[in-house]
C-alpha cells in the first residue's frame, strides 16, 4: 500500500484506469445478471453527469443544481433519432398519432432523422446551451447560491416546456417504447450488453479527459478561480471565460450521459431530468467527494444503486436516507468518500511520530536575489 | 510582454460611496524608478486610491500608466497592461503550491494550448521569482501553509512574473519581524531599479528606510508630498498626525529620522 502511494503518478492512473477496464469490461459482465447489468449501465450514466459535475463544482465551486437540463437536451435529441428511426423514413413516431393533431413531423424533429446531426447535437446542444447562459450569468458576475438557483429555475423551465407541448414532445410520459438503437434490437439482451460496453467505454474515456484537465495549466487556474476569483482578476485572467470552460464541457458531458441513457433505460421524460434528478446527481457527488476524479463516479454509483436497493426493500422511506446519507456526509465528510482514503493514510503516516511542528522561519529573503 | 515602461500619472481622481468622498481630486505624479509611499491616518483613501487605480471600484478623473489611460478598464485588462497589486491581507491561492501560484500569475498571455496541457519544466522568470523571494525549497508546499511574511513575498514574487511594471503594495511588511522588514526593503529596491513601485505603509521605520519619496493623503486629499525629509518637515503633515502643530521630534515620520 505505500508502494502505491509513492509510485510515479503517470503509472498509477495508469493502473487505476487498467484496474477500472477490468470491472467494468470483465468483472461486472461475469458476475451480474442482464437486468443488473442494465442497471449498471443506467448508474455509469449518471455517473459520466458526475464526472463533469466534479469538475465544475469539486474544481470550479459551480454549483450546477441543473445538470438535468443538459442531461435532457442530450436524451431527447437521441430519444428523437432513434423514435423517428423506429417508425421507418416518411413516418411519425408513434405517440404524434396518438395525440397530436398533426398531419406532418414538425420542421425542428426533421433533422434528427439524421444519425450523424442527432449524435452531434446530444453533445453540442448542451455545450451550446451552456454557453450562452454561462456566458451571461459569469459575466455578470452570478455566483454562489445565486447561479444554483438559476440551474434550478432552468431544469423546472425545461420541465414545464416538453409537459406542455405533448403533441411534439411526448408531454409527461416523455419519448417512451424506444426499440431499436442505429439497427440494433434493443430488446436482444445481446445488444444491451453492447450498450453497456459503449456506456463504460465513454465512462473511461471521459475520465481520462477529466484527468487531464484536472492535471493541466487549466485545472490549477480552475481552482485557483474558485478559491480567489478577484485575485485571479487581479492577475490579468477573466475569471468569467475560466469557469464557462468547466460548465461547458460539464454541460457536454451530461448531454452524453443522457444520450446513452436512451437505449440502456429505453425512455426519456421529464421526470428523469427535472429539479429532483439534477439534485440527486449533486448528491451523488458530495457523497463520493467532489473534487476527487473518482469521488463523483463512485458517489454516483452508490447512490443510484442504495437507492434501487432500498427502495426495493423499504419503499417510501428511501428518499429520508437520500437526505440522511446527504446531511452525514456535508456534516461529518466533507470531502466524501474519496477523502476516507487520505485520512486513513495520514493516519498512519503520523501515527507512528506525532506531527513535527511547523519550523521556525529564519528570514533568508533575498539571499540569493538576482 | 506587457505593459509599457512610464509613470503613473493621477489627475483629478475622485471616487464616491454612495455619497462619501473616499478619493477627492488627487493629482498624484510616480515616475519610473521611483519608490513612493502613500502615508495617511486611516480613511484617508489610501487603499481607495489603489482600488480605483486597479479598476476594483469605480472612478472619476484620470489614471494613466504611461501613455494609456486605465479609468474604465475592466479589473483584467489594466493588470494585462502591468499593473499588480497585493492586499493587506495576502490574497494566495491557499490550496495551490507555491509553484503553482507562480506559474498561474506568470500565465494570463497563455494560448488554450499551451492551458490545456500540464506544466514541464518550470518556467525560468517562475524559477528566478522563486530564487528572488527565497522560497525556492518550499516551491512545493502548499500556500496556506506558509508562514505569514511568506506569504507577503510570494504575493511579491507573483507581482515579478506577472512582469507588473507598477505594483502596488497595500502594507506588504504588516506583522513581519524587523529581519523580515529589512529583507522585505531591500528587495523593494532591487525590484525598483525598472518598475514603478507605490507602497501604502504605517510602519514609518519602514518608510524612513525604503521611500525615496511620499505623499501624505488626508481625507481624501493630497496633504503633502516630497521626501521623507520634506514631509516630516511640513507642519500640515504634523498637525493631522497631532492634532497640532507640533516640533519636529513629534511628529511620527520626524522621529528619529536624522538618526
Amino acid at each position: 500500500m505505500k508502494a502505491l502511494t509513492e509510485m510515479n503518478p503517470r503509472v498509477r492512473a495508469g493502473l487505476g484506469f487498467a484496474l477500472g477496464a477490468l470491472v467494468l469490461f470483465a468483472a461486472a459482465p461475469a458476475l451480474l445478471s442482464d437486468f443488473r447489468l442494465s442497471l449498471l449501465a443506467k448508474y455509469l450514466c449518471f455517473a459520466i453527469v458526475a464526472v463533469g459535475i466534479g469538475l465544475a463544482w469539486g474544481r470550479g465551486g459551480l454549483l450546477t443544481l441543473g445538470q438535468g437540463v443538459f442531461f435532457g437536451l442530450g436524451g431527447y435529441a437521441m430519444a428523437m433519432h432513434l423514435k423517428l428511426a423506429d417508425a421507418g423514413p416518411g413516418n411519425m413516431p408513434d405517440f404524434m398519432e396518438l395525440y397530436g393533431q398533426l398531419d406532418e413531423l414538425p420542421a425542428w424533429w426533421a433533422p434528427f432523422a439524421d444519425p450523424a446531426f442527432a449524435l452531434a447535437a446530444t453533445v453540442l446542444l448542451p455545450m451550446l446551451v451552456a454557453f450562452g447562459l454561462g456566458t451571461l450569468v459569469f459575466r455578470r458576475r452570478v455566483r454562489g447560491a445565486y447561479f444554483a438557483i438559476l440551474s434550478q429555475a432552468l431544469a423546472a423551465a425545461m420541465v414545464i416546456l416538453l409537459i406542455g407541448q405533448q403533441g411534439t414532445t411526448g408531454g409527461t410520459n416523455g419519448l417512451t417504447d424506444i426499440d431499436g438503437f442505429f439497427g440494433y434490437d434493443l430488446d436482444d439482451p445481446v445488444n444491451q450488453r453492447m450498450v453497456y460496453f459503449i456506456i463504460a467505454a465513454v465512462l473511461l474515456g471521459l475520465l481520462a479527459l477529466t484527468r487531464q484537465l484536472m492535471h493541466s495549466r487549466y485545472g490549477e487556474l480552475l481552482v485557483a478561480v474558485r478559491d480567489s476569483e478577484e485575485r485571479v482578476r487581479f492577475l490579468g485572467y477573466n475569471p468569467a471565460n475560466v469557469k464557462l470552460v468547466a460548465y461547458v464541457v460539464a454541460a457536454g458531458m451530461a448531454g452524453l450521459a443522457g444520450a446513452l441513457f436512451v437505449p440502456a433505460v429505453g425512455i426519456i421524460s421529464p421526470a428523469l431530468i427535472g429539479i429532483v434528478p439534477s439534485i440527486e446527481f449533486v448528491i451523488g457527488v458530495a457523497v463520493g467527494g467532489r473534487a476527487a476524479l473518482l469521488g463523483p463516479v463512485l458517489g454516483a454509483v452508490a447512490v443510484a444503486w442504495a437507492k434501487t436497493a432500498l427502495s426495493e426493500r423499504f419503499p417510501g422511506t428511501w428518499t429520508y436516507l437520500q437526505g440522511a446519507m446527504f446531511v452525514l456526509v456535508v456534516a461529518f465528510l466533507p470531502g466524501g468518500l474519496a477523502s476516507l482514503w487520505g485520512m486513513v493514510r495520514r493516519r498512519r503516516e503520523t501515527a507512528p511520530a506525532p506531527a513535527p511542528a511547523p519550523e521556525k522561519e529564519a528570514p533568508v529573503l533575498v539571499k540569493g536575489a538576482a | 510582454m506587457s505593459g509599457t515602461a512610464g509613470g503613473l500619472t493621477i489627475r483629478g481622481l475622485r471616487v464616491v460611496f454612495d455619497g462619501f468622498v473616499a478619493v477627492d481630486g488627487v493629482d498624484l505624479d510616480v515616475a519610473p524608478g521611483d519608490i513612493r509611499f502613500l502615508i495617511g491616518p486611516n480613511g484617508a483613501g489610501k487603499t481607495t486610491l489603489v482600488d480605483a487605480v486597479t479598476g476594483l471600484v469605480k472612478a472619476s478623473g484620470s489614471v494613466r500608466f504611461g501613455e494609456r489611460e486605465l479609468l474604465g478598464r475592466d479589473v483584467h485588462r489594466i493588470a494585462r497592461l502591468g499593473v499588480g497589486r497585493t492586499f493587506q491581507t495576502a490574497a494566495l491561492f491557499e490550496e495551490l503550491t507555491v509553484l503553482q501560484n507562480l506559474d498561474i500569475a506568470a500565465g494570463a498571455g497563455r494560448g488554450p494550448w499551451t492551458m490545456l496541457r500540464r506544466r514541464g519544466a518550470v518556467p525560468d522568470d517562475v524559477a528566478q521569482a522563486l530564487e528572488a523571494i527565497g522560497l525556492a525549497d518550499r516551491r512545493d508546499a502548499l500556500a496556506g501553509t506558509l508562514a505569514h511574511g511568506q506569504k507577503q513575498w510570494l504575493e511579491i514574487g507573483m507581482l515579478l512574473v506577472q512582469d507588473a511594471r507598477l505594483l502596488l503594495l497595500d502594507e506588504p511588511v504588516a506583522g513581519m519581524s524587523h529581519e523580515e522588514r529589512e529583507a522585505t526593503g531591500e528587495l523593494l529596491g532591487k525590484i525598483a531599479a525598472d518598475r514603478t513601485v507605490v507602497v501604502i505603509e504605517h510602519d514609518m521605520d519602514f518608510l524612513r528606510r525604503f521611500a525615496r519619496t511620499v505623499t501624505v493623503l488626508h481625507a481624501g486629499k493630497v496633504l503633502s508630498e516630497g521626501t521623507v525629509a520634506q514631509v516630516q518637515a511640513d507642519p500640515k503633515v504634523q498637525e493631522v498626525y497631532l492634532g497640532h502643530p507640533a516640533s519636529h521630534e513629534d511628529a511620527p515620520v520626524a522621529q528619529g529620522a536624522e538618526a
